[in-house]
């Protein structure tokens, strides 16, 4: 039980009902996907073909594996922070609104997982 | 007291268009742009995944026209989103607020994006005829 008082409770948290934290966590990934999507970008770009073999061997590498993973993962999340507000800013009524913010947390669970499921069929299948 | 439509902010329809707004605007489109990207890099891990004729089905797709379009495309919307980034994150910071530098840093981020697109499309068309 929580001595707060629900006006203590609700202070400096604003509208949105939970203050700063996900403004922070935009900011947090930001910064991670930096270095993170650098390093896919030109591994790609490096890469001496994109021939089945090449790109199969390149994944399966453990730091590579590992940093896809990390990418995937944290890509998906600032870009579903992201596309959160543009729903919430653009989606004028709120039945639409609450549909597509539960579709879109959806579709980002489905095609994340279905990426990071691929990377560690690769990583450690046969 | 009649209840009407009162105009609500951002006024958008008397907002002069200006490198700030419009940067802003586009740093979200390439966001949302990004997005699908992200649809696009986990069909692409799944062909892997999936063995070498799903690869080549993929690999198909992105070298076709439709493909090579949304490829310079991302390519455009993740090295703007990145510039236009960082300088988000240094206004978060607190620094860059001064007009001269608001104007020369958006500028940087747009044509950086444009330029680098340029080059890494170059670079591997270059690559593909050699």
């Amino acid at each position: 039980m929580s001595l707060r008082t629900p006006l203590g409770r609700v202070l400096g948290l604003g509208s949105a009902k939970d203050g700063t934290g996900h403004w922070w966590v935009q900011r947090v990934t930001a910064v991670a996907l930096i270095p993170l999507t650098l390093w896919l970008f030109f591994s790609l770009l490096l890469l001496p073909d994109l021939e089945f073999a090449t790109v199969k061997s390149w994944l399966g590498l453990p730091t590579c594996s590992f940093l896809a993973l990390l990418t995937v993962a944290v890509a998906a999340y600032h870009s579903y922070l992201g596309t959160t507000v543009v729903v919430e800013d653009y989606v004028p009524s709120v039945g639409m609104r609450v549909f597509t913010l539960l579709l879109l947390r959806f579709l980002y669970v489905l095609f994340a997982g279905a990426g990071l499921f691929a990377i560690l069929r690769v990583a450690f299948g046969p | 007291m009649p209840v009407r439509a009162r105009p609500l902010s951002p006024h958008l329809e008397v907002y002069r268009w200006q490198i700030g707004n419009t940067l802003s605007i586009l740093h979200r489109i390439t966001g949302v742009a990004l997005a699908f990207g992200i649809v696009a890099l986990a069909y692409w891990l799944v062909a892997i995944a999936g063995g070498e004729d799903r690869y080549e089905t993929a690999h198909a797709f992105f070298a076709g026209p439709i493909g090579l379009t949304f490829l310079i495309g991302w390519t455009f919307s993740f090295l703007f989103h990145l510039l236009n980034g960082i300088r988000h994150l240094f206004w978060d910071a607190g620094y860059g607020f001064e007009r001269r530098q608001r104007h020369i840093s958006g500028w940087v981020a747009v044509l950086g994006a444009a330029v680098l697109t340029a080059c890494v499309w170059a670079a591997v068309w270059h690559g593909a005829h050699s």
